[in-house]
């Protein structure tokens, strides 16, 4: 048997490159995912109760499900119904978008509601639109509150995209799993594969935390 | 639930009694009633015909004949579910005693764990869209895609063949995905074992898959055992032999597939 560390040396190059696989995904994502939690978060705090009801309904069935299930439903389930077809990062990325945007809604919102009404009021009273009182006035506000929120959604995503090894990504987990099927070396793999993980998460906590100090100044 | 409860509270007794008894540093617990040996082994209860699930109870090839074997040398046994990918770890790691899975005697595998006698004779196949026309053999594979389950042999031959023709290789958990794989599209080709596939298509017509070319090899299964464990190697064998003298063997095997062989 050869040494823990050569075993680790050799899968170095195929972990590393999943784990750009793993940020891609991540990044994508939450990309899509602020845009739709942005949408449905403003959705839920509207006037309108069309508007609330779709947005309500969003979050309680994208949370309400796990995510493992959404995208196997996406992968294997749809495309044979529909007659189309979806690469596995689509489906991926959909799935992992769709699953955050639901709990950035909520995050939005939170933080939205979280502003004094006085400010709404006092915005509107100056003459402002409420679109605009609530993109100058209200948003600002709400996102720096909300920060630590996103940083913590950031975070499960990311780790949440090792789900995606069922549907063959070959994210980090799943370089894991295929090296490990053909070494049988357990330990040293799942080690190198955890420290993966902790450090690009790690990382991100750095970054949001100098982005945090940015910000409230 | 009460069931299980029994199952888990029965389970540490065991664990206990062994734990603190002779000292003897064997996998094997002794359960209190009747005093047999029994051994917890592995399968991947996705793979029909050795090994599914049939009206909430494990059926199949490996099942039938893990139990037949049991019978004949008095021990008991436990079945433990998992991903095939995981089960040999779990060997490894002392979880399960053994494992009956369909599992292909290889030499990488013999370095770290025990086998049998072989038990049956699979071999690797070739498995298209009905509709696909354009993949004949191994040769046809340039380009293109093969579905494949993580830590088979299959997966161990699609990633030669990738290298060879320049394949790209995916990986999934188990056999029903990467069939849905090669089903919706998405991938070109996977590689099955024989006797599995062939099943897969008698029983499900609606799967939309085909065989294509010759077998690929001639892997033999056999059940594995942790290295060293030769007290449960020697049972398996013995049993085996028994059940292969009184034709309780074809018996099992011939009652999932029609072919004897």
């Amino acid at each position: 048997m050869s040494s823990s560390w050569d075993v680790i040396v050799d899968a170095l190059p195929v972990l590393a490159q999943g784990s750009v696989v793993t940020l891609k995904i991540t990044v994508i994502s939450l990309f899509f995912a602020l845009l739709i939690g942005l949408l449905f978060g403003l959705m839920s705090t509207s006037r309108s109760k069309i508007l609330r009801g779709i947005a309500t309904a969003y979050v309680d069935f994208l949370r309400g499900t796990p995510l493992l299930v959404q995208i196997f439903f996406i992968y294997f389930g749809l495309p044979p119904v529909l007659d189309i077809k979806i690469p596995e990062t689509t489906a991926g990325i959909l799935a992992l978008s769709l699953n955050a945007g639901a709990y950035l809604a909520e995050i939005f919102r939170g933080g939205i509601l979280s502003i004094d009404k006085g400010q709404m009021e006092a915005a509107r009273s100056l003459g402002l639109t409420h679109g605009k009182a609530m993109r100058l006035v209200i948003l600002p506000q709400a996102v720096r509150r909300m920060i630590p929120a996103f940083v913590n959604q950031f975070i499960v995503t990311l780790k949440d995209t090792s789900l995606l090894t069922v549907i063959g990504i070959r994210e980090l987990m799943n370089s894991g799993e295929i090296i490990i099927s053909s070494n049988f070396r357990s330990f040293e793999i799942w080690a190198v594969v955890a420290v993966f993980y902790f450090l690009m998460i790690y990382i991100l906590s750095l970054l949001s935390r100098s982005l945090e100090r940015r910000f409230a100044k | 639930m009460k069931k299980l409860m029994f199952a888990v509270v029965s389970g540490l007794l065991a664990l206990t009694v062994s734990a603190c008894g002779t000292g003897t540093d064997q996998a094997a617990s002794t359960s209190g009633q009747s005093g047999a040996t029994k051994y917890v082994f592995g399968t991947d209860a996705t793979y029909p015909p050795f090994e599914f699930e049939k009206d909430g109870k494990y059926v199949g090839i490996d099942i039938d004949l893990i139990n037949a074997i049991a019978k004949e040398e008095g021990f008991e046994v436990e079945i433990k579910p998992m991903d095939f990918k995981g089960i040999i770890p779990a060997v490894q790691a002392k979880q399960l005693d053994g494992a009956i899975a369909g599992i292909s005697i290889n030499d990488k595998r013999k370095e770290i764990l025990d086998f049998s006698e072989p038990y049956y004779q699979a071999g690797l196949s070739l498995v298209v869209r009905e509709d696909n026309t354009t993949i004949n053999g191994e040769a046809d594979l340039a380009g293109k895609t093969i579905a494949i389950k993580k830590g088979t042999t299959g997966a161990t031959f699609a990633d030669e063949l990738g290298k060879k023709y320049g394949a790209t290789v995916k990986y999934f958990d188990d056999s029903p995905s990467m069939f849905q794989e090669v089903q919706n599209g998405n991938a070109d080709v996977t590689i099955e074992d024989y006797p599995v596939i062939s099943y897969k298509i008698a029983v499900d017509p609606a799967s939309k898959l085909k065989i294509v070319g010759d077998r690929l090899n001639g892997d033999h299964y056999g059940i594995a055992v942790l290295k060293g464990n030769k007290d449960l190697q020697d049972k398996l064998n013995s049993g085996l032999k028994k059940l292969k003298e009184n034709g309780k063997y074809d018996e099992i095997i011939n009652t999932y597939l029609n072919t004897k062989k």
